[in-house]
C-alpha cells in the first residue's frame, strides 16, 4: 500500500506561486530566507572573485562551447532516456523512465560539476584544486577533472572513509591526486568539508575549492546547480521527443542535492509535473539514524548556507546515517530548503531496507546495476507510481515517472553482497563487504 | 552607547600600552577550570578575555583549539553554561569579557534571547568568526537592542569596500586577522598583519586587534607597536592543557611585558 504524501506540492500551491514568476534560474546569494554566505572574512573575497568569473563565463559563448563540447565528448552526453518496462510492473503500472546518469565517464552526474569548476579554476587562474569526499565519488570525480585540465588535486576525506574505501583512494592516486584522510571531529564528509575550508583559507591565492554538491556560500549553490541543468534539460527534451508529453512525477534522491537540483530545475515551472527528492532515511526516521535532513531537520547555518540542518538543541551538528555515503551529511542544499517550504517539491525519507530492495529490483527486471544513492529515488519512485495508480487506476499504464538514476553501482558490490548475504561466510569478500568496503 | 571592550582598550591605551586580549574555550577542561583560568588571565594582565563556545565544526580553527573544544563537547558542554563562565569572571574581576561563537549556536538559541543572557550575565558582546556583516542585520538590531559589542573580523583580503563595510558595522574593536590561516601558534607574525590593520585604521577604525599566531611575549611586542590589542588563543589553550590555571597565570605575566609601547607616546585618537 502506497504511503500517503507528505508533502504539499499539489497543483494550486504551485500555480499560484508561479503567478509571481519563474522558479528556473534562481541566481543566489538566497533562496527564500536561505542561502547567503555564513562564511570567515577571509574568503569572501575568493567568493566575490568565484562569483563574477562564474557570471562571466556563464555568457561566454566560448566557455559554454567549451562545456558542451567536454560533455558531449568526454563525459558522453547526452545521456540516454530508458524506459524501464519491467521494473514499472512493480511502480503501480505506470511508466518508469530511467535519465542515466551512471552512464556518464567517471559512473555518475558528478562530472558535469566538476569539468564546469574546473574550467573556472583555470579561467581564474589557479594552479590547484581540492575537493572534499565521502566515499570517493566526488574525488574520483574531481581527480578526474584535475588530471584533464592538468590542475593540482588534493581531496580531503575522513579517516575512516579512507579505510573503508580505500580502491577509491587508489583510484583518485592513479588519477594523480593527493588523498589527505581527515582524523578531526567524527571524521566523516562533513569534517573532510571543514578540513577542506581549512585549506582554502590558507591557499586562496591559488586553489579552488571544488565543491562537490549544490550547498555552501554563494555562489556554490547555483553554480553548481547550473552545471547540473543539462541533466533536467535533457531529460525534458528527451520525453517531449520520446513520449510527446511531459512526465507526470520526477524523482531524485538528496544528499546535498545537486543531482536533484540538476533534473528538477527541467521542470520547475512545468506546473502539471509533480516533483519528489527522497532523503536517506537510514535505519528509519524513528531511530535518530538517518539523513532525512529537510524531513526532520531545522534551519540553521552550515558551511556557509543557512538552510534545513540536522541539529540538536544546542546548534551543534548530528551526524546522519545512510547506507548510502553520498547521502550521508547532515546538512541539504539551500534551494532545496526553499523549493520544500513553498510546496514545489515534497521531500520524503526512504529507508535502507527500502532502497535495497529497489536496488535489487533494478538489478533483476532491468539488467542495470544502480548506484545504492539513485536506489532511493527507485524506492520513491515505487510508492510514487502507486499512488498516482491509485488516484486513477484505469489511466496508470498512461501515467509518466522519470527517475534520475544518478549513479552506476558498481562502487557498491561488497555493500550489496553483505547485505543480501552473497558471499560465503569465511570468504575474503565477505570479511570486505562487512567493512563496507567497495571491490 | 558604551563600549565594555572600548573602555577596556581605552584604558589599556592611557597606561601607554596595548591591551592584551586572551581567548579561552569554555568547559575546557570543566566549567569550573574555564572560569578560574579566565580569573587568573584578568589578575595577570590581560585586559579582555574571549570565551569560545565550542562547535562541532570550526572552520576557521587549528588543532590545538579543536581538540580542547572536541573534548568540551565530548564531556557534554551545554551553550547556555557559557553564560555561567562570562558571569563567573565578570563578577569576580574587571576584565570585560566577549563570547567568541560561530553563529549556528546563535541561530538554535534565538539571536535576541542569546543576546539578552549574554547582556545579563555581564558580558561584553560577542566575536564571530563565520558571521558577516552582510548577514548580521538580526545580530545588528540585537546588539544595539542590549548595548553589546559587535566584533567582525577583518583579513589580508580584505578589499577596502569590504574593510569600510565591517569597520562601520563593528562595536567595540576590529578583529584583524593576521594571516590567511587558521588559529594556532606560528613563529613569526605575519608581515600582512600590519597592512591590515593599517587599512582598517584608514576606514576609521579606532581600536584594532591582532589575532591569529600570536603566541609569545616577541610577537605581543612587536604587534603592540602598531595595533591597540593583541589577540592571544591557541598558546593559551596549550597552557590550560599541559599546566592548567598556574599556567595560564605564568603565561599572561609573559605576554603582558610585551605590551608596553617602546617608542615614543601612546598614539592618540588612533
Amino acid at each position: 500500500m502506497a504511503d500517503a504524501p507528505s508533502g504539499n506540492a499539489d497543483n494550486n500551491t504551485t500555480e499560484a506561486f508561479l503567478q509571481g514568476g519563474s522558479l528556473r534560474h534562481a541566481p543566489g546569494p538566497y533562496f527564500g530566507s536561505y542561502g547567503g554566505r555564513w562564511m570567515p572574512e577571509s574568503l569572501i573575497a575568493a567568493l566575490d572573485e568565484l562569483e563574477e568569473t562564474f557570471n562571466k563565463a556563464k555568457d561566454d559563448p566560448e566557455f559554454r562551447a567549451r562545456i558542451d563540447d567536454l560533455n558531449k565528448n568526454y563525459s558522453g552526453r547526452p545521456s540516454l532516456l530508458t524506459e524501464a518496462k519491467r521494473f514499472s510492473q512493480h511502480a503501480g503500472g505506470v511508466r518508469v523512465f530511467l535519465k542515466r546518469e551512471d552512464l556518464n565517464h567517471t559512473g555518475s552526474h558528478k562530472i558535469n560539476n566538476v569539468l564546469g569548476q574546473a574550467l573556472l579554476a583555470k579561467r581564474m587562474g589557479k594552479t590547484r584544486v581540492i575537493a572534499e569526499t565521502g566515499a570517493g565519488q566526488h574525488g574520483v570525480a574531481s581527480a578526474t577533472a584535475a588530471a584533464l585540465m592538468g590542475l593540482e588535486c588534493v581531496v580531503y576525506m575522513g579517516a575512516e572513509d579512507c579505510r573503508r574505501q580505500a580502491l577509491n583512494v587508489a583510484r583518485m592516486e592513479l588519477l594523480g591526486a593527493k588523498v589527505i584522510p581527515v582524523t578531526s571531529g567524527s571524521q566523516t564528509l562533513k569534517d573532510a568539508i571543514n578540513e577542506a575550508l581549512r585549506d582554502w583559507v590558507a591557499n586562496v591565492e591559488n586553489t579552488h575549492y571544488l565543491l562537490g554538491t549544490a550547498a555552501g556560500a554563494h555562489p556554490f549553490p547555483a553554480m553548481v546547480r547550473y552545471f547540473h541543468e543539462v541533466i533536467g534539460d535533457e531529460a525534458r527534451a528527451q520525453i517531449l521527443e520520446q513520449e510527446g508529453r511531459l512526465p507526470d512525477a520526477v524523482c531524485a534522491c538528496i544528499g546535498g542535492g545537486s543531482n536533484a537540483i540538476g533534473i528538477f530545475h527541467g521542470f520547475l515551472d512545468d506546473p502539471s509535473v509533480r516533483i519528489y527528492g527522497f532523503e536517506a532515511g537510514g535505519d528509519g526516521v524513528e531511530t535518530g539514524r538517518h539523513a532525512a535532513t529537510i524531513t526532520l531537520g531545522k534551519p540553521g547555518v552550515l558551511h556557509g548556507a543557512r538552510s534545513y540542518l540536522m541539529q540538536d538543541d544546542d546548534g551543534q551538528t548530528i551526524e546522519s546515517h545512510s547506507i548510502s555515503a553520498g547521502l550521508d551529511y547532515p546538512g541539504v542544499g539551500p534551494e532545496h530548503s526553499y523549493l520544500s517550504d513553498i510546496g514545489r517539491v515534497s521531500y520524503e525519507p526512504i529507508t535502507d531496507s527500502e532502497a535495497m530492495d529497489a536496488f535489487r529490483l533494478l538489478c533483476r527486471t532491468e539488467g542495470i546495476i544502480p548506484a545504492i544513492e539513485s536506489s532511493h529515488a527507485l524506492a520513491g519512485a515505487i510508492k510514487v507510481g502507486q499512488r498516482l495508480a491509485a488516484e486513477d487506476p484505469a489511466s496508470a499504464s498512461e501515467k509518466i515517472v522519470i527517475v534520475n538514476l544518478s549513479g552506476r553501482g558498481d562502487k557498491d558490490v561488497a555493500t550489496a553482497a553483505e547485505w543480501f548475504d552473497l558471499l560465503d561466510k569465511d570468504s575474503a569478500e565477505s570479511e570486505i563487504g562487512k567493512e563496507g568496503e567497495q571491490l | 552607547m558604551t563600549s565594555k571592550s572600548a573602555a577596556a582598550i581605552d584604558k589599556a591605551r592611557a597606561q601607554g600600552r596595548a591591551a592584551l586580549i586572551g581567548y579561552l574555550p569554555a568547559g575546557y577542561p570543566s566549567v569550573e577550570e574555564t572560569i578560574a583560568a579566565g580569573i587568573a588571565l584578568a589578575e595577570n594582565g590581560a585586559d579582555l578575555i574571549e570565551i569560545g563556545i565550542p562547535y562541532s565544526d570550526p572552520v576557521m580553527d587549528g588543532q590545538v583549539i579543536q581538540a580542547a573544544t572536541t573534548e568540551a563537547l565530548a564531556k557534554g558542554f551545554h551553550v547556555r553554561q557559557v553564560f555561567d563562565v562570562v558571569a563567573g569572571i565578570t563578577s569576580k574581576t574587571d576584565a570585560a569579557v566577549l563570547v567568541m561563537t560561530y553563529w549556528n549556536p546563535v541561530v538554535r538559541m534565538g539571536v535576541d534571547e542569546f543576546a539578552r543572557r549574554l547582556a545579563d550575565a555581564g558580558g561584553a558582546g560577542l566575536i564571530t568568526p563565520d558571521l558577516i556583516p552582510d548577514e548580521a542585520a538580526e545580530w545588528m538590531a540585537a546588539s544595539d537592542k542590549y548595548g553589546l559589542d559587535r566584533v567582525f573580523l577583518v583579513a589580508p583580503s580584505s578589499t577596502t569596500e569590504r574593510m569600510q563595510r565591517t569597520v562601520n558595522a563593528s562595536r567595540g574593536f576590529v578583529y584583524a586577522v593576521s594571516i590567511m590561516g587558521v588559529t594556532g601558534a606560528r613563529s613569526s607574525v605575519s608581515s600582512a598583519a600590519k597592512d591590515v590593520v593599517a587599512a582598517a585604521h584608514a576606514a576609521g577604525a579606532e581600536r584594532v586587534c591582532v589575532g591569529l599566531g600570536v603566541s609569545n611575549a616577541d610577537q605581543v611586542r612587536e604587534i603592540a607597536a602598531y595595533a591597540e590589542g593583541v589577540i592571544v588563543g591557541t598558546a593559551l589553550v596549550a597552557a590550560v592543557r599541559d599546566g592548567g590555571v598556574d599556567a595560564v597565570a605564568a603565561l599572561t605575566k609573559d605576554l603582558s611585558t610585551g605590551l608596553a609601547r617602546e617608542a615614543g607616546p601612546a598614539k592618540d585618537g588612533a
